[in-house]
């Protein structure tokens, strides 16, 4: 059923996929042009804010990186067959966590930087592991637990931030500012490669290095062989002497610390998307989700996430430069909803019409 | 302890938390009658988000245009069926994950919506009250349940008609079986994945009158944020229920319950913390799902994709 992936069947996919993300682009040109806008200009100031103007590209690079980490961890999760959605939640808490160990270990160094990152992802986990106690305690869907616990999440850290004994700045640290954490010491923050005008933070490299670990690992390791088994056939992986609590637990885990590993990662890497090295409500600006989309795209495919992760993240920082042509930058929300939903149709298409050949295959034979 | 207690019996005493229980009760179980029946089939629809912000945000275009508060409504409907179409066609007659789908639905459609609010900017206003004589004067819950703008009666007929369809039509003994194993529904001649299609339509037509209910029952303009997570909630309360609709009714009145606590405890000016008090509602929808959900029996294709010869 498979089939071979040569001769008319690359065409096909080809084809298919053209078609898909060209209808996605058209029908957000259509919506521009007919809410008064010009769809030229518009594409122009994505490439310009994405790429073309100087500078832009390590940006774009930047923001990616979380995108990415958030997207590797979802890859884990979904090849288990497990559907974590609440990676907003977990990169938030994992943040949080990451600020509230920063602050309390001190001292500067590389050494503390690690610890930050490190803590970012038992944050995640943690709060993702909630979701596994759920799941496989008490039966509760992880598709909803993951869900709601974004929300509680995100109220627990803005409390958090409200409290001075737990993330909230000193009084002489944060000016009349409300909820918001002190800022990271220099030595705290991950560092920036320049390359040509290029400011390209540490977390890219981070995430380009996992994604390699992990598509190996899951394709490679007899423990992603167990993940894959669970998550194609259950009863299958079940009988053969995979305990369902116990991976299915940890690939939830496992996401939610790549999804804190990011937030932690976007607090010390700073930058123009990401603010100034210090927690504020609303901090994960639906990096979560967003890496969420990136994994849905690249098909459990961590190496395939990285230039996904790419583009989406050039859709966001090309936003901005949108807001210069009229046309609302909030258009690019819309793209990307249309270019996700475009890109699931040709498998969805394929699997199909796979089937059909088979049995139209099977029917000749008898 | 005393000053709590005197809180909680002056919140309850209080006309106004009722009237707003019964407002975010109605708005959960538009959605959640229509998600019950979807759930039935064995289709998980985390799109039901989408398809209320969506029949809200048509059915305030509707209005804006059309000045008609049926007409509003009607496009409302057709507005959450949409969506449902998307989510239909392409998880149940091509073969894409439903809750890929869901997802990429419910936040296209919180850019969409977002980006045409801004540039339509509809008008619209609250439907007239109508206060039914008699039941509507019982004290503390009269004008709860019969003091209420009309578009929040629509619900006395939904609920009993999605009653009598699931349980009381071919139709609805066919979505129960494709919902409890299609493979045998398949073999008997029912085409499973029409009747999963047709069931999501129904959550769609449901949820987008919810979403219009919200314009015109409760809050009276649009915005993005209107539903804000809630759709996710009305899912929780089938689960909750145990996929019968009395239970699911049940489920959103306790989850609308938590929602309305925490508007009166705020209107009646007690002092706590705002931040936990706005995850009051998502909290109490987890812990009543983690007593109740291993209690249940859930149908027992849910979520499981049907294609014929695969199991």
């Amino acid at each position: 059923m498979s089939g071979t992936a040569s001769g008319p069947r690359v065409g096909e996919w080809v084809v298919l996929y053209v078609v898909s993300v060209l209808a996605a682009l058209v029908l957000s040109a259509i919506l521009v042009q007919a809410t008064g806008g010009q769809w030229r200009p518009v594409v122009n100031a994505l490439l310009d804010g994405s790429i073309r103007n100087p500078g832009r590209i390590g940006e774009t690079l930047g923001t990616a990186a979380p995108m990415l980490l958030v997207a590797i961890g979802t890859i884990i999760s979904s090849k288990a067959g497990l559907i974590n959605i609440g990676q907003e939640g977990q990169l938030f808490v994992g943040a949080a966590f990451a600020t509230y160990f920063g602050f309390l270990i001190g001292g500067p160094g590389a050494l503390n930087v690690v610890l930050i990152l490190i803590f970012g992802a038992i944050g995640g986990a943690l709060w993702a592991g909630v979701a596994a106690v759920l799941k496989y305690w008490r039966n509760v869907p992880e598709v909803l637990s993951t869900l709601l616990l974004v929300t509680v999440g995100g109220q627990l850290v803005a409390y958090g931030l409200s409290q001075s004994w737990l993330l909230l700045a000193p009084l002489a640290d944060r000016g009349n500012r409300n909820q918001v954490s002190s800022q990271l010491a220099e030595g705290n923050r991950l560092p920036r490669l320049e390359i040509s005008g290029n400011e390209i933070p540490f977390a890219v490299f981070l995430g380009i290095g996992l994604a390699i670990v992990v598509s190996l690992a899951l394709s490679r390791t007899v423990w992603g062989f167990m993940l894959r088994m669970l998550g194609r056939n259950p009863r299958a992986a079940q009988r053969s002497g995979v305990a369902q609590t116990k991976y299915g637990a940890t690939a939830i885990m496992l996401s939610g610390a790549f999804a804190g590993l990011a937030g932690a990662a976007m607090l010390a890497g700073g930058g123009f998307a990401f603010g100034n090295y210090q927690l504020v409500p609303g901090f994960s600006t639906n990096i979560g989700w967003t890496g969420l989309l990136v994994a849905l795209v690249a098909r459990e495919k961590a190496l395939v996430a990285i230039p996904v992760a790419f583009v989406f993240a050039g859709l966001r920082t090309g936003s901005s430069f949108v807001g210069a042509t009229g046309v609302e930058g909030r258009i690019t929300d819309v793209i990307q909803g249309f270019l996700v939903l475009a890109l699931l149709v040709p498998p969805a298409v394929m699997f199909l019409r796979d089937r059909k050949r088979a049995r139209d295959a099977a029917t000749e034979r008898t | 302890m005393g000053g709590l207690l005197e809180a909680i019996v002056d919140i309850l005493s209080s006309e106004s938390t009722y009237i707003n229980g019964a407002l975010f009760a109605a708005f959960l179980a538009f959605a959640a009658s229509g998600e019950l029946v979807a759930e039935r089939a064995g289709t998980l629809n985390i799109s039901v988000e989408a398809m209320l912000l969506t029949g809200a945000f048509t059915a305030a275009v509707g209005y804006h245009v059309t000045e008609s508060f049926p007409l509003a409504l009607l496009l409302g409907v057709v507005g959450g069926m949409i969506i449902a179409g998307v989510q239909a066609e392409m998880s149940h007659r091509l073969s894409a994950d439903q809750f890929v789908v869901g997802l990429t639905l419910n936040i296209l459609v919180l850019g969409l919506t977002g980006f045409l609010d801004n540039e339509i900017e509809p008008e619209t206003k609250l439907a007239g009250r109508w206060d039914i004589p008699l039941l509507s004067d019982i004290p503390l819950v009269g004008q709860a349940l019969f003091g209420q703008r009309w578009p929040f009666y629509l619900l006395y007929v939904l609920v009993p008609f999605t009653w009598w369809l699931l349980f009381r039509t071919r139709w609805g003994l066919e979505i129960r079986s494709v919902g409890e194993n299609p493979q045998s529904a398949d073999v008997s001649g029912i085409d499973v994945n029409k009747r999963r299609r047709q069931s999501i339509y129904y959550a769609g037509a449901t949820s987008g009158l919810g979403g219009a209910f919200l314009i015109f029952g409760q809050i009276g303009l649009f915005e993005d944020s209107i539903v804000g997570g809630r759709g996710f909630i009305a899912i929780a309360a089938v689960i909750f229920g145990g996929w019968t609709l009395r239970g699911t009714i049940a489920g959103c009145i306790i989850f609308a319950g938590a929602l309305s606590f925490r508007l009166s405890v705020q209107g009646l000016g007690y002092e706590v913390n705002s931040e936990l008090l706005q995850s009051l509602p998502f909290l109490v929808t987890l812990i009543g799902m983690a007593i109740f959900a291993h209690r249940v029996r859930a149908p027992r294709a849910l979520a499981q994709p049907f294609v014929r010869g695969l199991k």
